[in-house]
């Protein structure tokens, strides 16, 4: 297996820009790939504002963060993935999109290069069997905000080859995160439990059992979380959970994982959380969370 | 505002000294009625109109059992409460204060007020059995224990990965052992009856403990 040098993100919503931080942080070149011009500029803006805040907290000094953001390029062509060692998809939670993605990048990437999918919900099996290269694809789901937690869950699917599920577990700690490994079951460990948790609070808003700020109070205060559902799930995006939980029940026909009809109309209505300024609470300012 | 403190038997919400305890006066605005015999003690209360607010604790029984209920248009100076606390721990500085669809806004306000000066924690809640954080906990630690079961990951693996990946100070595995899952089938028993919902059964490792507790 190839010495890991230069990876490869492709999408650049919350979660992609998010690892790129991780990757590029850790002193791997990292390109950035996305269709959409305007996601690589958000994204871009949102990274400098993260490692401005690192800075301002003495966390990194100003010229680490040049030689950062040296290594790390935005592009809308697939091909400036080429010469990438591993890619990680964080495209949405569609195995169509993510079968389309990675046939091409096949096409595109060196044989020896690793697929890896930030997937929360799909199968790693089902994901590799449109990747043309299944042996070397591998599950590696980093926990939102990216940049700031260390946890990734790492599955091989049925036809991962050793030999690629213990270079991606290397190259997660080489970035500096810590791997943990689970089988290939719908939502891993953390959206298993978390998805079917987020969807009970909103169904207490819906209910009028309690506002969303007393049912964050009342979490954090009563179990010591470091943020309460409804504040999660505005950062996460309700779009993005949407997307999260309606693959988590096509797996597991859980009801629990079913989306509240709540979500579905604040959507219609344009709350998606932070990214429009209105989810759960109302918000001020796109500042990327931390720093 | 001077407050009253009646103990009407052992109290999960209070079982030891707290500063709301030792600020009461031998009467006050507000009544605050601790204990398993809180439902008899509140009965036999009288002036109960003259407080601005008198409070019940709660079990896992709604307000509703001590107020009485009429057309969804209950509600007045009576509220109930309770501390959060799992099993034989702690108990935590999370009040829930549980209100009626037409409960007095002075009288929720008095007993947020005097609940933060005793340095707790408050979340206001309509009347549901399990207020927030029961019906949130109970279907995902029931989750856990079946997962842990059908061997998704060892106990300690789940607890890493959950504590890591969002930030949870204990795994729900040791958290339940340590506070006990005989108390967890209990509350997740009594929620099963009150909604009929699956995801509130107890779980076997629960339905174990409870039957060891027996014996």
């Amino acid at each position: 297996m190839n010495e890991i040098k230069t990876v490869g993100i492709a999408g650049s919503g919350t979660m992609g820009a998010g690892i790129a931080i991780v990757a590029a942080r850790a002193g791997f070149r990292t390109v950035v790939y996305d269709t959409r011009a305007e996601a690589l500029e958000r994204a871009r803006s949102q990274t400098e504002g993260f490692f401005a805040k690192s800075v301002e907290r003495k966390k990194l000094t100003r010229e680490q963060v040049e030689a950062i953001m040296a290594g790390l390029v935005g592009t809308t062509d697939a091909t400036a993935l080429a010469r990438c060692d591993i890619v990680i998809e964080a495209v949405f939670e569609d195995l169509a999109v993510k079968h389309e993605l990675l046939g091409r990048l096949d096409s595109i990437c060196p044989p020896h290069a690793i697929f890896a999918s930030n997937t929360s919900t799909l199968s790693i099996a089902e994901i590799a069997a449109g990747s043309g290269r299944e042996d070397r694809c591998v599950g590696m789901h980093f926990c939102l905000p990216a940049q700031l937690m260390k946890l990734v869950e790492m599955s091989p699917g049925i036809k991962t080859s050793e030999q690629t599920f213990r270079a991606a577990w290397e190259f997660c700690k080489a970035i500096g995160q810590t791997p943990v490994k689970t089988k290939d079951s719908p939502g891993f460990i953390l959206n298993y439990f978390l998805v079917p948790f987020n969807n009970d609070a909103i169904r207490l808003v819906e209910a009028g059992v309690a506002a969303p700020a007393d049912i964050d109070r009342a979490v954090k205060a009563g179990l010591g979380y470091p943020m309460g559902p409804l504040e999660l799930l505005d950062l996460v995006g309700l779009d993005t959970h949407l997307r999260v939980a309606e693959a988590l029940y096509a797996s597991t026909h859980d009801p629990r994982a079913a989306v509240p009809a709540l979500v579905k109309r604040m959507i219609a209505a344009g709350h998606l959380g932070r990214k429009t300024g209105q989810g759960f609470y109302s918000y001020t300012g796109t500042a990327m969370f931390g720093g | 505002m001077r407050y009253q403190v009646i103990r009407a038997g052992e109290s999960r919400s209070f079982p030891g000294s707290h500063p709301l305890i030792a600020g009461a006066k031998d009467s006050g605005e507000i009544v605050v009625i601790i204990g398993v015999g809180a439902d008899k003690a509140f009965r036999t209360f009288k002036d109960r109109e003259r407080k601005i607010a008198i409070l019940i604790e709660l079990g896992t029984e709604c307000l509703g059992a001590h107020t009485g209920e009429r057309r969804g248009e209950e509600g007045s100076n009576v509220l109930g409460f309770a501390r959060f606390r799992l099993g034989g721990g702690e108990p935590t500085n999370l009040v829930e204060l549980v209100r009626q669809p037409r409960s007095s806004a002075a009288a929720v306000e008095a007993a947020r007020k005097l609940f933060e000066q005793a340095g707790l924690r408050v979340a206001v809640c309509m009347d549901f059995a399990g207020r927030i954080i029961d019906r949130l906990v109970r279907p995902y630690y029931n989750a856990a224990l079946r997962r842990l079961d059908e061997g998704l990951a060892s106990a300690d693996d789940l607890d890493t990965t959950l504590k890591l990946g969002l930030g949870y100070p204990e795994g729900p595995i040791a958290l339940l052992e340590r506070t006990g899952l005989a108390h967890h089938f209990d509350v997740t028993q009594a929620l099963f009856e009150a909604y009929g919902e699956p995801a509130y059964a107890p779980a076997r490792r629960a339905r174990v403990a409870k039957q060891r507790q027996k014996d």
